[in-house]
């Protein structure tokens, strides 16, 4: 079973996520609400995927993956944001991020790219 | 601003609540207000924009519409903070909507609560918003496209 944060600054998302939670392949081990308090945490947790939003308050998604991915280059994460535009799509996967989900989305979209990012 | 531009926004709009377990959103009949008046109901979730565009859009509803579209989408709590989160969650997806469509230099904000009295959204007095109605339920709510270019 993999360990999984989730990164995001709406508790209605982070519920959502862990509320898909249900599969036998993942373990919500934290949550975070936006990168700069996701980096502490990865620090003393170190999960191996991480669920990041990209727009969030005192540090945004795009830093914080340029920074988890220097901290552990395996690390896999899957970008969910609302910018589905292609731009921020190849930023996003440039800086480390290994997929990308657009929201809003299904628990059955979340399963599929969350069991595609772990297939890789 | 073209109906193509609007209907953007529109696209937006729906596209949040196909993802709810009740998608049957009705669209009305964009119009114009004077931003003397903002129009809003009891919860609004505003994003700014720059780049090309420059202004806001916000998506505004009153509170037993976004308790009932809390449940709609899975969700059990329903105080203020879920409330909040949830325009803003809203406005997200429609802003978000309208950057893959203009292009990555439609730059967003992260979005802004406000609860209450339209006295507390500040929009340039020189110009006007359309007004996007959004039927849901029995309820009502409204997009709100305040930008020039």
């Amino acid at each position: 079973m993999l360990s999984l944060m989730i990164v995001d600054d709406s508790n209605i998302i982070r519920r959502k996520i862990e509320r898909c939670n249900d599969s036998d392949k993942f373990n919500v081990v934290a949550s975070a609400c936006n990168g700069a308090e996701a980096l502490e945490i990865f620090q003393k947790v170190r999960p191996q995927v991480v669920t990041m939003d990209l727009t969030m308050p005192e540090m945004d998604g795009i830093a914080c993956i340029q920074q988890l991915v220097a901290i552990d280059p395996n690390v896999r994460i899957l970008v969910i944001s609302a910018l589905s535009d292609k731009a921020t799509g190849i930023e996003a996967l440039k800086k480390g991020a290994r997929g990308f989900l657009c929201k809003p989305f299904s628990e059955e979209q979340l399963i599929e790219a969350l069991t595609e990012l772990t297939e890789d | 601003m073209s109906e193509q531009t609007l209907q953007v926004f529109i696209d937006g709009v729906v596209r949040f609540f196909e993802h709810t377990n009740d998608k049957n959103v009705k669209v009305g009949t964009p119009y114009l207000v004077e931003n003397e008046t903002p129009a809003a109901y009891d919860v609004t979730g505003i994003i700014g924009i720059s780049g090309p565009y420059r202004g806001c859009v916000y998506f505004t509803a009153p509170r037993i519409l976004l308790k009932h579209l809390l449940l709609s989408i899975g969700e059990t709590e329903t105080t203020n903070e879920y409330l909040f989160d949830l325009v803003g969650e809203v406005a997200n997806t429609i802003s978000g909507n309208a950057r893959s469509a203009f292009g990555h230099e439609f730059m967003i904000s992260v979005p802004a609560m406000i609860e209450g009295a339209p006295d507390h959204i500040h929009l340039p007095k020189n110009m006007r918003s359309y007004v996007i109605p959004i039927y849901w339920k029995a309820y009502h709510a409204a997009v709100v496209i305040c930008l020039e270019c």
